[in-house]
């Protein structure tokens, strides 16, 4: 159980079609993992997420959500 | 986090609001807000407006997060969705154009000018006490038009602030759907 836990790794994931594009993640992303790409969407740099969910709680559209990848 | 000069720019918002309640003029100051993400859309192909200038979302944060004003309850899902932040867009054009067209009856005086400031579109608020003359009858139609515009737009997105996240209101600014349909205007390709 706690082995299979250890090697899923929760990084954030944006909705982009229903992304805005306002930034506002990108000011409260500890680690510089999310970027607006060109006026455009967000998108979040997964080798540099941490999936604390920061990002998440303070998308005023709530498009985006913490899931879980198998690395 | 680092802070960098633009971070303070929500200063400048609070202020664009005081100053109207002084003298009306200053509403033209407003402007900025206008051209500069159009500007910056343009021509730099990005949000970097919103995405780090705009002094409203962060007076919004502020309130919401430094005052604790926010509900910081997930807006309904319909405030994201294109039809209602194109329609929203739409309808904020028609006004934006009705206060041309206001401002332009008074430049060619088939109308007097009107020393009132229009919340919500509807409620007239008396407001004479913020002009002092000096100006040509549309300028000074034209800033009681914007200015309207301006607290309107604040005054929404106050009460989006409060009742759902503090940024709320970036979700259906026409300012911000307008610069990411130019930016997707100038995207090279579809990727799909």
């Amino acid at each position: 159980m706690m082995e299979e836990k250890l090697q899923k790794k929760r990084k954030a994931r944006v909705a982009q079609a229903d992304c805005v594009a306002c930034g506002s993640c990108v000011k409260v992303c500890p680690k510089g993992a999310i970027k607006v790409y060109k006026g455009l969407y967000a998108q979040v740099d997964e080798g540099l997420c941490i999936g604390c969910g920061r990002c998440a709680a303070e998308c005023p559209a709530a498009i985006i959500e913490i899931g879980e990848v198998t690395a | 986090m680092k802070k960098h000069w633009y971070d303070y720019l929500w200063i400048f918002s609070a202020t664009y609001l005081i100053l109207g309640f002084f003298n009306i003029l200053f509403a033209w100051l407003g402007m900025l807000c206008f051209m500069l993400p159009l500007l910056i859309a343009i021509f730099g192909g990005s949000k970097m407006y919103c995405n780090l200038f705009c002094g409203r979302g962060q007076l919004f944060s502020l309130l919401g997060k430094k005052f604790k004003l926010s509900a910081n309850r997930k807006p309904p899902v319909f405030l994201h969705k294109k039809w209602f932040r194109y329609g929203f867009l739409t309808f904020f054009m028609i006004m934006f154009g009705n206060m041309l067209w206001v401002t332009y009856l008074v430049g060619s005086g088939q109308r007097p000018l009107s020393q009132h400031v229009k919340l919500l579109w509807s409620i007239k608020l008396p407001w004479q006490w913020a002009y002092h003359g000096g100006v040509a009858p549309w300028v000074a139609q034209f800033s009681f038009g914007f200015y309207s515009v301006m607290l309107t737009s604040t005054v929404l997105g106050i009460i989006t602030m409060a009742l759902f996240r503090p940024r709320s209101w970036c979700v259906y600014c026409p300012m911000g759907t307008m610069t990411q349909l130019i930016c997707q205007a100038k995207k090279p390709k579809v990727k799909k």
